[in-house]
């Protein structure tokens, strides 16, 4: 009684630390509270883009503006090179503004750079085309046409007074570390059904109002394809933990964040652009252990376990060989 | 001429419209042994009451109002007047009066008694949001138009200020906990309460398509 009473407790106080260690720091104003006087830890300053109401009134604010409104309602905007049901800002919270959502003052500055991806030096613009392949399952708008030059100057607009070929604080997605257990399918639906189903269905279709997609399809024909990054686990479970759900970015552990990324992206999607014919082809060219291209989610999960091991067995021997992590943007598929 | 006809043709089509649809419920009309009607303080056409501060019920959607009054019966959202109303309704009046209601046009789009720069503050936050104190837009789940998104969002604008203003606070002080996955708990108590006022006077005066803004 007693001793089953103690382990109860212990995974108790175990399953606390867990969570909290899984957290993002809390903001570092409580701890301590040193008299008001000295600040000790103050979080480097993000940078700002400029404010909406700030967009110039003449042809290069006519410019931004469209460059704004394809970005935000994709869907209207730039329809001819949409094949699915999203829209840019789906993935790029608040406009292409929000920090750890791959905001776009952060990308702009990146580029041009080599990508794995492509194999090529990407400029801004075949970057952008990149999304329309993949993540917008369409077909890209050509790189001196109206759409591209007012996404490009939007970019660069909200990129003012950004440091060029920086990797700056809020670039990409939220890395979240390779959780403690293999993530699991069936833990991610419960965490999708108790999180994100209120918004984006019972089977992930979204939600539709007045004609359009008021929350976006995850998976399904209306959702990204089998190219795009948010179909990686891992990109996904960075994205998810930062920014889902609305207003409560945070909230999910390392786990939760894996396990209901792992659920979304073991869906059925449109295929690949990249399809060569050939499945497996296709995914041994252009896929790798972070995506279920392809494979079962207990083959990915026993690459994902043969991975651990072996950057544990890696680590014995040599500690810190993860420091020469360089600033390319791009993701390898 | 042309603005003739189509006066015309508007009054016919409400017409038709009035004809088609079924006679309000009884526990809208005339309440039933302890749930006094419905329309005593939301009206037969679910405008509520911008003094009172009785909310708008028209399109709600019917399983949001169902939830409401659930809650209510089960304690977890409480209000003096709404809580023994709910307790006296059977399924079969919440079905019925969730459907008249969902069937409501919303009402017109409401003045703006507050300052310009007050109403710009709100269009702001509700449009855009915070998202450096991770407040997202009202309407990023409310529908761009703030009009709801079904089957758990409801409509927000055209809603009587006072009544935006007291829920907010509610959620805010932890007196209404009801919410999905304390979704709106977790927006307004970032919310200071100049902003929640400010918020509040902008969804009052927007309403429906059509209905001058």
């Amino acid at each position: 009684m007693n001793e089953s009473l103690g382990y109860l407790l212990c995974g108790l106080a175990l399953g606390a630390m867990v969570s909290g260690c899984d957290r993002p720091p809390p903001p570092a104003t409580t701890e301590a509270a040193p008299a008001a006087t000295a600040p000790v830890a103050v979080a480097p300053a993000r940078f700002a883009p400029p404010a909406e109401s700030d967009i110039p009134e003449n042809e290069f604010g006519e410019a931004v503006l469209l460059g704004k409104n394809i970005f935000v309602n994709t869907q209207q905007y730039a329809k001819d090179f949409v094949g699915n049901g999203m829209n840019c800002a789906n993935c790029h919270l608040d406009n292409g503004r929000k920090a750890d959502s791959a905001p776009l003052w952060a990308a702009y500055v990146l580029y041009p750079a080599y990508r794995q991806k492509t194999g090529q030096i990407d400029t801004i613009q075949s970057r952008i085309q990149g999304c329309f392949l993949y993540s917008m399952n369409g077909k890209p708008p050509a790189l001196d046409s109206k759409e591209m030059t007012a996404l490009v100057t939007y970019h660069y607009w909200l990129a003012k007074g950004a440091p060029t070929g920086v990797k700056m604080t809020g670039q990409g997605y939220l890395k979240v570390a390779k959780p403690a257990q293999k993530p699991d399918v069936a833990r991610g639906r419960a965490i999708y059904e108790n999180n994100c189903a209120i918004c984006h269905g019972a089977n992930g279709e979204g939600i539709k109002a007045r004609g359009g997609y008021a929350f976006p399809p995850l998976w399904g024909k209306d959702s990204f394809n089998w190219g795009a990054g948010m179909h990686r686990v891992d990109t996904a479970a960075g994205f998810i933990q930062a920014n889902m759900p609305y207003g409560l970015g945070g909230t999910l552990s390392d786990q939760e964040a894996w396990d209901v990324a792992l659920f979304m992206n073991s869906h059925e999607r449109p295929q690949d652009p990249r399809f060569s014919g050939s499945v497996a082809q296709t995914r041994d060219q252009h896929h790798d252990e972070n995506c279920l291209y392809g494979r079962t989610p207990e083959e990915l999960a026993a690459a994902l376990e043969k991975q651990a091991e072996a950057a544990t067995a890696a680590e014995k021997i040599k500690p810190a060989a993860e420091q020469l992590e360089g600033i390319s943007p791009a993701v390898s598929h | 001429m042309r603005s003739t006809t189509r006066l015309i043709l508007m009054g016919t089509m409400v017409m038709a419209a009035s004809i088609a649809a079924a006679a309000p419920p009884a526990i809208v009309t005339q309440g039933k042994g302890a749930a006094i009607a419905c329309a005593s303080c939301h009206g037969v056409d679910g405008a509520g009451n911008a003094q009172a501060g009785f909310p708008v019920l028209a399109q709600l959607p019917p399983a949001h109002f169902a939830k409401q009054i659930a809650d209510f019966k089960a304690g977890t959202r409480v209000n003096p007047i709404m809580t023994p109303i709910a307790m006296a309704m059977s399924a079969e009046d919440i079905e019925s009066s969730a459907r008249h209601y969902a069937g409501q046009a919303r009402p017109k789009a409401g003045a703006a008694p507050a300052d310009p720069a007050v109403i710009a503050r709100g269009k702001q936050l509700a449009i855009n949001g915070a998202w450096d104190r991770d407040v997202p837009p009202c309407f990023k789940c409310h529908a761009v138009d703030g009009l709801g998104i079904e089957p758990a969002f409801p409509p927000i604008a055209g809603q009587h200020a006072a009544y935006t203003v007291s829920q907010l606070q509610a959620w805010k002080t932890g007196a209404r906990t009801n919410d999905p996955q304390t979704l709106m708990k977790t927006v307004a108590e970032k919310l200071t309460d100049d902003e929640i006022h400010a918020v509040a006077d902008y969804l009052a005066t927007i309403g429906t398509p059509g209905e001058g803004k």
